[in-house]
């Protein structure tokens, strides 16, 4: 493993230049807040008062100078991450781990501090590797994703050209939500039997009947199930012996949501279709 | 059936009265058993003793303090005592944490179970049996010194053992050899608080000290030991408790000098003086609370 061009593999964690905020914080409760950012200067050997400076110097820029004496156990769950991550960057390392930082807040204080975890690290220039299973923190986050699967990297991409150009099923599975079109069906509307993805919101649904734009492929299905989400819908549609899923925005479909079982058309373009790689 | 279900309705409804019920034999045994003749201890101690007629006169008194506090011998009996104890338990503590760091962070359940056996085993074994054993162990041509002289280490022996005060004729007739024992006896006193410390201390924190950058030996000073303080003040007052109070084995191995167990043994004993023996034995409760009153000073349980 090399860490801008220098081989990291068999350096000790002391002598990485890379720092890490825990899932569990890991905190020394013996010592106050200060003490616990001022750790890494302290076993460098900074002194008293320099350790003391740089110390607040950090807490400053994650909100936290206040709290500077007390001790980790009276801190909410997110002063608590504050913390971590103040002690994690007063190293100044060159690269920041943060290892599910966020897993243990509810989902608000999550939101928060994912806008002020980018904005921090914009700030200071430090590249973040972030370790989430939440696709939507990574989509919003990253500049670049990676999706590991079983250990192994399955594809590297900005958040875009992940959530748009998938390359394998699982890429199109595990970000965002896809429709994987295979076999008998994929060469009934495509000619090929290459499997593709397509997302829900790229479905267009209309009344069987109406006539389908030029250009676009379109199948007959029979809807199952509708899923209401609020601004949308996830309606449930039976195209063979597949079942396809779109996402059809509520406000403009409200009145005229269709009864069960209803014979619909399922219509998209051709540049919406993702090919997939066999895996 | 119906009288014991109208007493507990009884009892349910009156949770402070079933509390009380419940607690009354615990707190009488602790109360009359422990504190009660601790108590008439401490009063034994400001009685004195008629010095024509050998009795106890039941008037309170300093005279029986002033006679252990008076005689040089008896200063020199309480500060062998504390020296050995404190020697005792400064060596099970350097002996004690690597074998609990090891039993706590690194043994698999398998190897720490047989630590636990292999340390709590020689503890299942009379005491007086093992006293003796090691007496023959120590002996001039026992054991020890057989071993010693197939280390080729005979001439190290022998230095130690020519040195003044902690030396003598054979290791055990020793303070050496007591204090080898003593060591050998409280060590499982001083592993077991430590290992249920180390438990505590969550691996993650010495992992991100070690992210921080700080080298092992910084982790361990740092991290591991501030936060295994509570453990080694609890095994500390075991270790230095029962060196304290010991009578046996000053009497079986060692040099001839007294402890402080043995004047209390003696005192009460063969020379009848009860006063005095009582006055002896609040030395170490003094002591232990004065060690207990530093180590929370020091914040050896700031991490409870």
């Amino acid at each position: 493993m090399t860490l801008l061009g220098e081989d990291v593999t068999a350096v000790p964690p002391f002598r990485r230049n890379v720092n890490t905020v825990f899932q569990d914080y890991a905190l020394f409760p013996h010592m106050s807040v200060a003490e616990n950012v001022a750790y890494g200067p302290m076993v460098r050997g900074a002194g008293r008062d320099e350790r003391r400076r740089l110390a607040l110097e950090v807490l400053e820029l994650v909100q936290l100078a206040p709290l500077a004496d007390r001790a980790p156990s009276q801190l909410s769950g997110g002063q608590k991450q504050r913390v971590a991550l103040a002690r994690a960057l007063v190293n100044r390392p060159k690269v920041l781990l943060l290892d599910e930082p966020l897993g243990a807040l509810d989902l608000r204080l999550r939101e928060e501090m994912q806008i002020e975890l980018k904005a921090i690290q914009q700030r200071l220039g430090i590249t973040f590797v972030y370790v989430t299973h939440d696709q939507g923190e990574a989509l919003s986050m990253a500049d670049r994703v990676a999706v590991f699967r079983d250990g192994r990297i399955e594809q590297v991409d900005t958040p875009r050209g992940l959530y748009v150009r998938p390359r394998t099923a699982f890429v199109a599975r595990f970000v965002g939500s896809a429709n994987v079109v295979e076999g008998e069906l994929a060469r009934q509307l495509t000619g090929s039997t290459q499997a593709f993805a397509i997302r829900p919101e790229m479905i267009e649904v209309k009344p069987a009947g109406e006539a389908t734009p030029a250009g676009m492929l379109s199948c007959a299905g029979t809807l199952e199930e509708v899923h209401y989400h609020g601004a949308t819908s996830r309606w449930h549609l039976r195209v063979g012996d597949a079942v396809l899923t779109a996402v059809r925005p509520e406000g403009t479909t409200a009145t005229a949501a269709p009864a069960h079982g209803a014979r619909l058309v399922l219509a998209f373009t051709r540049e919406s279709l993702v090919p997939l790689e066999d895996r | 059936m119906a009288v014991l279900r109208s007493a507990a309705a009884f009892l349910y409804g009156r949770r402070g009265f079933y509390l009380a019920l419940l607690l009354l034999p615990p707190l009488l045994w602790l109360g009359i058993i422990y504190l009660g003749s601790l108590f008439a201890l401490l009063v034994q101690s400001f009685y004195a003793i008629d010095e024509f007629t050998a009795r106890i006169v039941p008037v309170l008194t300093l005279a029986t303090y002033r006679q252990l506090f008076s005689h040089p011998a008896n200063l020199d009996i309480i500060l062998r005592t504390v020296a050995m104890a404190v020697a005792v338990t400064a060596a099970a503590a350097v002996i004690a944490f690597p074998v609990a760091n090891y039993m706590a962070r690194y043994a698999s359940p398998r190897m720490k179970a047989f630590f636990y056996v292999g340390v709590m085993l020689p503890m299942w074994t009379s005491y007086l049996v093992k006293v003796y054993a090691w007496r023959l162990v120590l002996a001039k041509q026992g054991i020890a010194s057989w071993f010693v002289d197939l280390l080729g280490l005979t001439p190290a022996l022998e230095g130690a053992l020519a040195a003044p005060v902690i030396g003598g004729p054979s290791l055990a007739s020793s303070y050496i050899g007591m204090f080898i024992v003593f060591t050998y006896m409280w060590l499982p006193f001083m592993i077991l608080p430590l290992v249920a410390a180390l438990e505590r201390v969550p691996g993650s924190l010495v992992q991100a000290s070690a992210d921080l950058g700080a080298r092992p030996g910084q982790t361990f000073r740092h991290v591991v030991l501030p936060l295994a303080l509570p453990g080694l003040a609890a095994g500390s007052i075991f270790t230095f408790s029962l060196t304290l109070g010991d009578y046996i084995i000053p009497s079986v191995v060692g040099a001839p000098g007294y402890f402080i167990g043995m004047m209390v043994y003696q005192q009460q004993g063969t020379a009848g003086n009860l006063p005095l023996a009582a006055a002896f034995s609040v030395v170490p409760i003094i002591l232990i609370a004065v060690y207990l009153a530093l180590a929370r000073r020091m914040g050896a349980f700031d991490a409870l």
